[in-house]
């Protein structure tokens, strides 16, 4: 029986990906140019292994207090010890656990925030794109307000009025972002909405969900990646902040802004639980942004310069 | 040019009233009833609570309460604070000075570096400086501001001993406050060492909170120039047999500059949002600082109000560099 089925699946197979190979490389081509952002996506493949592996790789718990170790210094410094790489903090948790722990919390923030946002950004944007009249100006003046507030404000205002928490830091975030996302989808769907081939499906009977979705959402993609792939450091940065104000993830979590503000008090003689936390936020934020613009050329070789 | 400035002004009404609706929403959503949080919970019985709630309109329905909410805040009246019972405006114009300071010193600190960089990236397009300089543009860009702080607090107020570690002015020095610019009034005190001590304290709040804004301006300089740069009337300069200098600088940049300005307008959402981590960071007493401690009090009135005004000021912002491109570039005037 698998013996009849197998040519088919595979021809099956080949047609379907035909003009994906050539596409893919192309877009490889492009993207690859930009040495920038080939470490960005290095780098980012590093941290996603680290994530998914941080039982496997991470040398403690991130929680583990080791009592006779507090505020050790890194391993290289004097009274260091290669036990704990990148010393520990205050309560004598290893740092080095604590950082690869927190890599997995700030993918899973990025995620879910962009996820959020993008989903009720792109639903939003093209009901505004395809309603027109009253919709449109009722969801695009609620987008303007909420663009008056700086984005940190905002945040903290919500975070105020939800509670301090992991979660509601990623909602007050998402929030934040939504406009950027409703802003674009509703644009790119506006051109689009004037194409010939809308108007030829349209003719042809197709829904307004159906058109919304299945025709016109896909056409719109590219600037949709590229704005989810910024949007992943700015949700990382900004609930970074939240956590570093004491309004995000509560300790003990091993979130990296939570951990900068536990650390305030230890400057003077522990530079170790300052510095690494923010390096970490900043290559992780870096390695986004660095990979998202050189999506951007690549997708987009109409903005390339 | 009139029928721009009015369609604009009355776009911003609906926006105003919706950010009012907001803030108005605030007080009513944190947990907890704001009569409770104003006077405590001890000795409260339900009568006077009952009574209390009335007296400040809590019992009547809510648009009536929204109305009044509006009517207070078109008159001025933004609410006290719980904690220190002074108006919500009062304590917000005593201490905006010091955030408008920063500010301002941070903005120019990022368009005296950030301009010329992006100009002679630009001009060398291509070259070791050009991506550099990109480079350090994009980090500058994904910087986590609260850590750079921290950073520039670890090194040049611990370990070298340079500059002081928070505040505005070290307390050995009193100035009059004038203005509530501590630069400014130090400067009239004829106090050289209070104006010097003014300085030292701005010195790293000013670089953290300009980083940003400077990754920022250093871009779009770059990309502004190279757009004027590729442009016939600049070839055509350049055939008069014009200096290099004077075509970059006389001719480009003035057009490059239009985008330039409004991105620099368009930076004071970004700069008041990274004031409330920089002031946090360096204990400067401004109005970022005041915010999150109004959160760590439970002071919503302060929230509610600080939040408004800060709304409201980005607003009328955008509108002025709405008005000012419009009257840069008559083509958008429609």
């Amino acid at each position: 029986m698998s013996i009849t089925e197998t040519p088919a699946t595979a021809e099956a197979a080949e047609v379907i990906s035909a003009p994906m190979p050539g596409s893919l490389k192309l877009f490889w081509r492009g993207f690859s140019e930009n040495r920038g952002a080939v470490v960005g996506l290095a780098v980012m493949l590093v941290l996603i292994l680290l994530a998914v592996f941080a039982d496997v790789v991470a040398p403690h718990s991130p929680i583990d207090q080791f009592r006779e170790n507090f505020l050790t210094p890194p391993s290289w410094q004097a009274g260091g010890t290669a036990r704990f790489l990148l010393g520990t903090d205050d309560v004598g948790r290893d740092i080095l656990a604590r950082l690869i722990y927190g890599a997995r919390l700030s993918l899973v923030i990025g995620l879910s925030v962009v996820v959020l946002a993008l989903s009720l950004g792109t639903v939003l944007g093209l009901a505004a794109a395809f309603a027109g009249g009253t919709v449109d100006v009722a969801i695009m003046r609620l987008m303007d307000i909420l663009l008056v507030f700086p984005s940190l404000l905002l945040a903290i205002v919500i975070v105020a009025i939800l509670g301090p928490s992991l979660s509601n830091a990623m909602i007050a975030v998402a929030v934040v972002t939504l406009p950027n996302y409703t802003r674009l989808v509703r644009a790119s769907a506006l051109s689009e909405l004037s194409r010939d081939y809308v108007t030829a499906t349209r003719s042809a009977g197709a829904g307004t969900l159906r058109l919304m979705f299945l025709t016109v959402l896909p056409n719109c993609t590219a600037p949709l990646i590229v704005q989810a792939s910024l949007g992943f450091s700015s949700a990382i940065l900004d609930a970074a902040a939240l956590g570093f104000l004491g309004l995000g993830a509560q300790p003990p979590t091993p979130e990296w802004g939570t951990m900068l503000a536990g650390a305030l008090q230890y400057y003077q003689r522990a530079w170790w639980v300052l510095a690494f936390p923010g390096f970490a936020i900043l290559i992780t934020v870096l390695a986004f942004n660095l990979f998202g613009d050189g999506l951007r050329d690549a997708l987009d070789p109409k903005l390339k310069r | 040019m009139f029928r721009f400035l009015l369609r604009r002004v009355a776009l911003i009404v609906p926006t105003f009233v919706g950010v009012t609706l907001l803030s108005f929403l605030l007080i009513h959503l944190v947990p907890g009833d704001p009569i409770e949080v104003r006077f405590g919970e001890r000795g409260l019985t339900p009568e006077r609570l009952a009574m209390l709630r009335h007296e400040a309109g809590l019992d009547r329905p809510l648009w009536q309460q929204f109305l009044s909410y509006e009517g207070n805040v078109a008159t001025g009246h933004l609410g006290e604070s719980v904690v220190t019972h002074e108006s919500v405006w009062s304590e917000f114009i005593t201490l905006f000075p010091a955030t408008i300071e920063l500010s301002v010193c941070a903005m120019l600190f990022a368009i005296a570096i950030g301009l010329p960089l992006g100009v002679i990236a630009a001009v060398r397009r291509g070259s070791v400086f050009d991506y550099g300089l990109m480079g350090l543009s994009v980090t500058g860009a994904s910087m986590p501001i609260f850590w750079w702080g921290l950073m520039m607090i670890l090194v040049f107020s611990v370990a070298l001993g340079w500059t002081p570690v928070s505040g505005r002015i070290s307390d050995q020095f009193y100035v009059e406050p004038w203005s509530g610019f501590l630069l400014v009034d130090a400067w009239f005190s004829d106090d050289a060492g209070a104006v010097r001590s003014a300085l030292s304290h701005l010195i790293l709040p000013t670089i953290v909170l300009g980083t940003i804004p400077l990754a920022t301006v250093a871009r779009m300089t770059r990309s502004a120039m190279l757009e004027v740069l590729g442009e016939d009337y600049i070839r055509t300069a350049r055939a008069k047999g014009l200096s290099g200098v004077r075509v970059v600088v006389v001719h480009a940049l003035r057009n490059a500059l239009i985008p330039v300005v409004t991105v620099i307008g368009l930076q004071v959402g970004t700069l008041l949002g990274g004031a409330i981590l920089t002031e946090t960071i360096f204990s400067w007493p401004g109005v970022g600082h005041w915010l999150i401690e109004s959160i760590q009090r439970r002071d919503y009135p302060v929230l509610q109000g600080g939040t408004l005004l800060v709304a409201s000021l980005v607003m009328l912002v955008n509108l002025g560099v709405d008005l000012t491109y419009g009257f840069l570039n008559p083509r958008i005037r429609r």
